[in-house]
């Protein structure tokens, strides 16, 4: 690969640019991902880099990219979208790699059959018992790597390779919402009742999504996670609390290792 | 003063309400959402003096019956469709579309089949529903907006804004009608992930629009577009138009509930401009697709906002054939002080 291939743009649309870093998945792109938009941070905040900022509604960080979205009543002249390229490619290039601080979550997770449905079949196609896989979960310490698909959707790498498998080869047309998945290297969440085709291997009763929360979405990117077995009993005690109102989220945080919520920034 | 509301008395199917969307939430996987044509829903909100970001409903094949409850509602239908008023005992008089009408309490308005793609209602003042992280768009995946985050339900009772301009006068305009012709976009941003001859399928041969479309995406059915390499791609940000394609080669363009990311090769991208006229397709219509550079869209971009202007310029006072146009006269000067307001060109015509 020639060594200027990346950063690069890439329009999408009139509408919509997007920055690549790289086209795969990794940690070193995903740290320019992460330089990169705390840079846009600082120019929106500072009014810097005008062309870039002026006209922006909003980004979509991915693995190794950012997408940036043009306002709706946004309209650039030929002239004005050039010198947005070029001020964006600047800036790509000045990037350096960074990490967003996260923090340290340990979620509950009842492995229960019914709440569980591919996880039997995921154990013996890896040839594992079901208490060897539910180790393997528990072991396993995901780190947050996107926000997106759904609202609150955790894009979480770190699934141990015992667990790997390929997507189902018959997407589920509705996978309940607060399932645990898991499909090639990857664990999600699902925060909503939705089609899907991984592998889901238990269900949490902490709600990945909820507005009645100040900052809607639990996960960040930059954000690690564990899980720990509870059983049914207390599955369906949280799970009542939670729908009644919002539960303490730092209640979840590894407090040695995690920072409260309120001293995010 | 007791606050308007409406009564969903009867609702047609996915009748929803939407504003021009929930933006700056994509960050956290919140698509953007609201109407899936703005420049109708504006068309709408503008006949009644509303601002453009007031909340509507949205019509994708026929409309509700709503009933005005406390006071005095007005509301203005845009799109190819027509609606009824229903007043006490009377038969139910039409409504053009691209005319304001006055419910007072209790009286209804039935708006019927939407003849072509998907029509909205404004309301004075706008649908005063919830407005979750800055919208009240619906986002029933999320159960964000709208009436408790879904569809409109018979039953549902929601408030809408003050009575606000001349309750007893009406307006008009001429009707909105969206440029034809093949739908423009903007190759890329992976369309070298495709055979050359997939490149030519994709603007010579005519898509099929499949049953299997909602407010995420329109699914197309035609000719296979082939990849080079592959359909998968590392995810990334998508947006409404962006046309992916996944391995079976069908493309799928994704509209205004699109999810924030995806991992699909997107051949092309839909130009803002012919985004609106997407939301009228239905499923068996037939689509082909122009490629144009940033500049052709940027330009078809400003031509419509122009148009937007100048439709907006057609807004003006509506008279019932026949009657004696009184507003005219006494801004004429023709009569002075002795308008009453029973005596009203509206009411004489119904």
């Amino acid at each position: 690969m020639p060594p200027d291939r990346f950063p690069r743009l890439v329009p999408q649309g009139d509408g919509a640019v997007t920055v690549q870093f790289s086209d795969e998945v990794s940690a070193t792109a995903h740290a320019l991902v992460t330089g990169f938009t705390q840079a846009l941070d600082a120019a929106q905040r500072e009014g810097a880099w005008p062309s870039v900022t002026a006209t922006l509604a909003e980004w979509v960080a991915a693995y190794s990219s950012v997408t940036l979205i043009l306002r709706p009543d946004a309209r650039l002249s030929e002239a004005q979208a050039v010198q947005r390229d070029a001020d964006l490619l600047t800036l790509a290039r000045a990037t350096q790699p960074a990490q967003n601080a996260g923090r340290c979550w340990r979620l509950p997770v009842c492995f229960d059959a019914d709440l569980a449905p591919d996880l039997a079949a995921l154990a013996q196609a890896r040839g594992l018992t079901v208490a060897a896989a539910i180790a393997h979960l528990l072991a396993a310490r995901f780190h947050v790597d996107m926000i997106g698909f759904l609202p609150g959707f955790p894009y979480m790498g770190g699934l141990p390779a015992e667990l790997a498998l390929p997507r189902l080869a018959t997407p589920r047309r509705a996978v309940p919402a607060r399932s645990i998945a898991v499909a090639g290297t990857m664990a999600g969440i699902y925060p909503w009742a939705s089609p899907g085709g991984w592998h889901l291997v238990g269900r949490t009763p902490v709600l990945p999504f909820d507005v009645r929360e100040p900052e809607p979405a639990l996960l960040r990117a930059g954000d690690a996670v564990q899980f720990f077995a509870i059983d049914r009993p207390a599955f369906d005690a949280l799970e009542a609390a939670a729908a009644v109102r919002p539960p303490d989220r730092s209640g979840w945080l590894i407090p040695q290792a995690g920072r409260l919520p309120e001293a995010s920034p | 003063m007791t606050t308007p509301r409406l009564d969903v008395v009867a609702t047609g199917p996915a009748n929803t309400v939407q504003d021009q969307g929930r933006w700056g939430h994509r960050g956290i996987g919140v698509p953007v959402g609201g109407v899936a044509d703005p420049l109708l829903a504006t068309c709408a909100n503008r006949l009644l003096g509303n601002a453009d970001t007031d909340a509507v409903i949205e019509m994708p094949l026929a409309g509700p019956t709503l009933r005005a409850l406390g006071a005095p509602v007005r509301l203005a239908l845009a799109g190819d469709a027509k609606a009824f008023v229903q007043r006490g005992d009377e038969a139910p008089q039409p409504v053009p579309a691209f005319q304001t009408i006055t419910l007072w309490p209790e009286d209804a308005l039935r708006v019927g089949a939407v003849r072509q793609g998907v029509a909205y209602l404004a309301v004075s003042g706008g649908c005063l529903v919830p407005a979750p992280l800055g919208s009240r768009s619906t986002y029933a995946r999320a159960a964000l907006g709208g009436v408790q985050g879904r569809a409109l339900q018979v039953g549902d009772q929601f408030d809408v804004g003050p009575p606000r301009g001349d309750l007893h006068g009406a307006w008009h305009a001429r009707p909105w009608v969206h440029q034809q012709g093949p739908v423009r976009i903007m190759l890329g941003p992976q369309d070298d992930a495709f055979e050359p001859d997939a490149l030519a399928t994709l603007v010579n041969e005519a898509f099929g629009v499949s049953r299997d479309s909602d407010r995420m995406g329109m699914r197309l059915d035609g000719k296979p577009l082939q990849h080079r390499r592959g359909a998968d791609l590392c995810s990334e940000g998508v947006v409404p138009g962006s046309i992916q394609v996944p391995g079976n080669g069908q493309p799928i363009i994704l509209l205004a509930d699109a999810q924030t990311v995806g991992g699909y090769t997107k051949v092309a991208t839909v130009i803002r401009a012919d985004l609106p006229r997407l939301a009228h397709c239905r499923p068996g219509d037939s689509l082909r697709f122009l490629v144009v550079t940033r500049a052709e869209a940027s330009e078809a971009l400003a031509q419509q906002a122009a148009a937007l202007e100048a439709w907006t310029a057609s807004i003006a006072p509506w008279q019932a054939p026949g009657t004696i146009d009184l507003r005219q006269l006494y801004e004429a000067n023709l009569l002075s002080g002795m308008i009453d307001a029973r005596c009203d060109p509206m009411s004489d015509a119904l």
